[in-house]
């Protein structure tokens, strides 16, 4: 993947264009190379880390953000079907979601929220997996260690503190590897999380100690402009980019409805972080198109122009214009990933029928990693309890 | 044998988990070069590094949370919390989190964190530092807690907590940090399992309960009661959670009496817990009520006023009156 070394001045560009600490209200500077018109532009750093993405990457990205969405599609009529208890839609982020998580290199570790679907399946993730939460099987299906993809995260924030911690374990990781005259691989943290999240004080506690102890994390925070119902301006005054500026940091806003100009700012940021740099924080301009979650009306509190002045914006239709504009895609391909998103619709919909309920035993067993009489003795209550249904069924045939 | 405080001996086994496990680590507010504002983790940073011991910024759920990320990158932090009043902070941490992840992950992920809190009253100190928040955790669970009340004790189970796979919550008895015992840093002897109560003086007419800070005030309790030619037994708890049911219902069994005392309030707390358990365990081996002896419903009150709200031998010995009355 990426050279080890930075373009000479990059430092210096960055700097500069990060620096521009806008005060409230006043425009910020935003990476962006692919705009909506699907036209490519250039950027004085990222351009350079825009050309490693080659004809086959880009189509790729075009797949993964099709797959994806037609995934969410999916997984939203389950839930209106009432086989799903709850969704938690991610349509107009795929950009954002497929251009980080293709930046990510096997041994970067990820702590998503509950909303990177695209993330997961960038990283092999069984997308069956992320519907066993919401049909209430599971709590996190997956084996966290398998993909480097860690469980979703609930309650707000609080994955962003483990993600500085186990940053904090690869430098100790490198430090004992150096001590046994091993080699372990560099690697990169990237925390996933929200403009509403970005309130909250664990986002805070996270960036001093990642600033503190250098952390190679990579904050990636995707501006969906709405926590629920209320916007970013609630949360924050200052475009959130420039809020690393105060833990000593680079910030960096990028259109997060450009692929490629995600993709080309978090490939310098991890390589910044697993480099020995320390941390860095990504604004992905971006906005969720649907609701919060299936339970939400977003019509209670915005407006369709927004909506429909976000929807200019897709990043699936630019990359389309682009693919199309410069001859890397013909028709037969988007009919592929049409027909492709078609089975993978089936797949999801069988899966998400087939999926077990499992056994409460099951809960009884993993509430602890070593012996506890108390769960010993509730579950042989259980289990008596249990039983006596069962003769009494007996007894009834 | 060697003789130390239970400072000291939660400091040496500390040092001993260290020197074992090359992945155990320090972690907390002012524990590098201060030592640890009760000096427990004195000269350890010296020896192990600001790798190892680390000064954390001032935040507690971001001690709780990193340690968390530490863990999931097969670390096994030891986290201080510098007061029983400031865990705050961290509850969302170690409730939401901590707790529940090798749940979640059905059992793909352990996250051996231990938490220290120097924790109840005593010591004449303002707001926010004599709190005893123990059954806040004992509630959730996921977590286990333990509680030392001697120096053989604290050397041991401070190491036996590093060694669990589940988070432990480690309640250091503040106003006992400077009480000296012998410690057999060869065997743990009794101590080897950390989540069993241990009886510490035999007795016939009735049972005393406590852990932690209150494992002497028992005991004394006990003496004085002698003196009345009534033989008390004196249970020391250890652990808070998993609570060891069988000791004290074989115990009061025996006796047929039982008063439990802790600092924290009675209402809501771990004596409510074991009076209803023994309860359902023994009830016709009782000779009287479960009787508790705890603080009062209120806030924990200014340090010049806190004699009257700490359980001492007086009340333990009015409650044991109570008791054999019925």
């Amino acid at each position: 993947m990426g050279s080890t070394q930075l373009p000479p001045g990059t430092e210096e560009t960055l700097a500069a264009t990060t620096a521009a600490a806008a005060a409230p209200g006043e425009p910020v500077e935003m990476v962006q190379l692919l705009g909506p018109d699907g036209k490519l532009g250039t950027d004085p750093v990222f351009s350079d880390y825009a050309k490693r993405i080659d004809p086959e990457k880009l189509r790729v990205f075009y797949t993964d953000m099709a797959r994806i969405r037609r995934f969410d599609q999916e997984a939203t009529a389950l839930q209106r079907q009432g086989e799903l208890a709850l969704w938690v839609p991610l349509t107009g982020q795929e950009a954002a979601q497929i251009g980080s998580g293709h930046a990510s290199q096997s041994q970067d570790y990820i702590f998503p929220t509950y909303r990177e679907h695209g993330v997961a399946l960038v990283r092999n993730v069984d997308l069956a997996e992320l519907l066993k939460q919401f049909r209430g099987v599971s709590n996190g299906g997956w084996d966290p260690r398998e993909n480097n993809f860690h469980l979703y995260t609930l309650v707000l924030a609080a994955q962003t503190l483990h993600a500085v911690g186990y940053a904090m374990g690869i430098q100790r990781d490198q430090k004992l590897a150096a001590t046994q005259d091993s080699t372990d691989s560099k690697a990169a943290v990237i925390a996933y999380f929200g403009d509403g999240a970005s309130s909250e004080g664990d986002v805070h506690e996270s960036m001093v100690f990642a600033a503190s102890y250098n952390a190679p994390v990579v904050f990636f925070c995707q501006n969906n402009h709405w926590a629920i119902s209320v916007p970013t301006e609630v949360q924050t005054k200052v475009p959130l980019a420039n809020r690393a500026k105060g833990y000593g940091f680079p910030g960096i806003r990028v259109d997060g409805n450009d692929v490629i100009a995600v993709h080309a700012v978090t490939e310098w940021a991890l390589e910044h972080a697993r480099e020995g740099r320390g941390p860095v924080l990504i604004e992905a301009y971006t906005y969720r198109v649907g609701a919060h979650t299936t339970a939400d009306d977003p019509t209670k509190y915005r407006e369709s122009a927004e909506e429909a002045a976000w929807r200019e914006k897709d990043p699936l239709e630019r990359l389309e214009k682009y693919l199309r504009a410069e001859g890397l895609a013909d028709e037969a391909f988007f009919d592929q990933v049409d027909a492709d998103g078609d089975e993978l619709a089936k797949y999801v919909r069988s899966t998400t029928h087939g999926l077990e309920v499992p056994d409460i035993r099951e809960a009884f067993a993993n509430v602890y990693a070593e012996q506890h009489p108390l769960i010993a003795e509730e579950l042989a209550w259980f289990e008596e309890y249990s039983a006596g249904f069962e003769s009494d069924e007996e007894t009834a045939n | 044998m060697a003789t130390m405080t239970i400072a000291k001996a939660i400091n040496e086994g500390l040092r001993a988990s260290l020197t074992k496990n090359p992945k155990s680590l320090l972690m907390g507010e002012d524990i590098g070069h201060l030592g640890g504002v009760y000096r427990v983790t004195d000269g350890l940073i010296k020896e192990f590094g600001d790798d190892r011991v680390l000064d954390t910024p001032l935040a507690e759920s971001g001690i709780v949370g990193t340690a968390i990320g530490l863990a999931l990158r097969g670390y096994s932090p030891v986290c201080e919390i510098q007061f029983d009043g400031f865990v705050y902070p961290a509850f969302n941490q170690i409730t939401t989190q901590l707790a529940k992840i090798h749940s979640r992950s059905l059992g793909k992920l352990t996250v051996p964190v231990v938490i220290r809190i120097p924790y109840g009253g005593g010591i004449g100190s303002i707001e926010h530092h004599s709190e005893s928040p123990e059954a806040l955790f004992a509630h959730t669970a996921g977590l286990r807690i333990i509680s030392p009340s001697n120096a053989h004790d604290a050397y041991w189970m401070i190491q036996k907590a590093i060694e669990c796979q589940d988070p432990v919550i480690f309640f250091e008895p503040k106003r006992r940090y400077w009480l000296k015992g012998e410690v057999d840093v060869e065997n743990a002897g009794l101590s080897e399992d950390p989540f069993k109560a241990h009886v510490v003086r035999e007795g016939t007419d009735a049972t005393i309960v406590a852990y932690g800070p209150l494992v002497p005030v028992a005991l004394a309790a006990a003496n004085a009661a002698l003196e009345d030619g009534r033989s008390v037994e004196v249970i020391d708890l250890r652990s808070i959670s998993p609570l060891d049911f069988d000791t004290v219902e074989a115990s009061v069994k025996k006796t047929g009496r039982l008063i439990v005392a802790h600092e924290a309030p009675t209402f809501g707390g771990i004596g409510g817990e074991i009076a209803a358990r023994i309860g359902e365990r023994a009830f016709l081996h009782l000779e009287a009520p479960v009787i508790r002896v705890g603080g009062f419903h209120m806030p924990y009150p200014v340090a010049k006023v806190e004699e009257d709200y700490l359980p001492d031998i007086d009340k333990i010995l009015e409650a044991l009156d109570r008791s054999l009355a019925y």
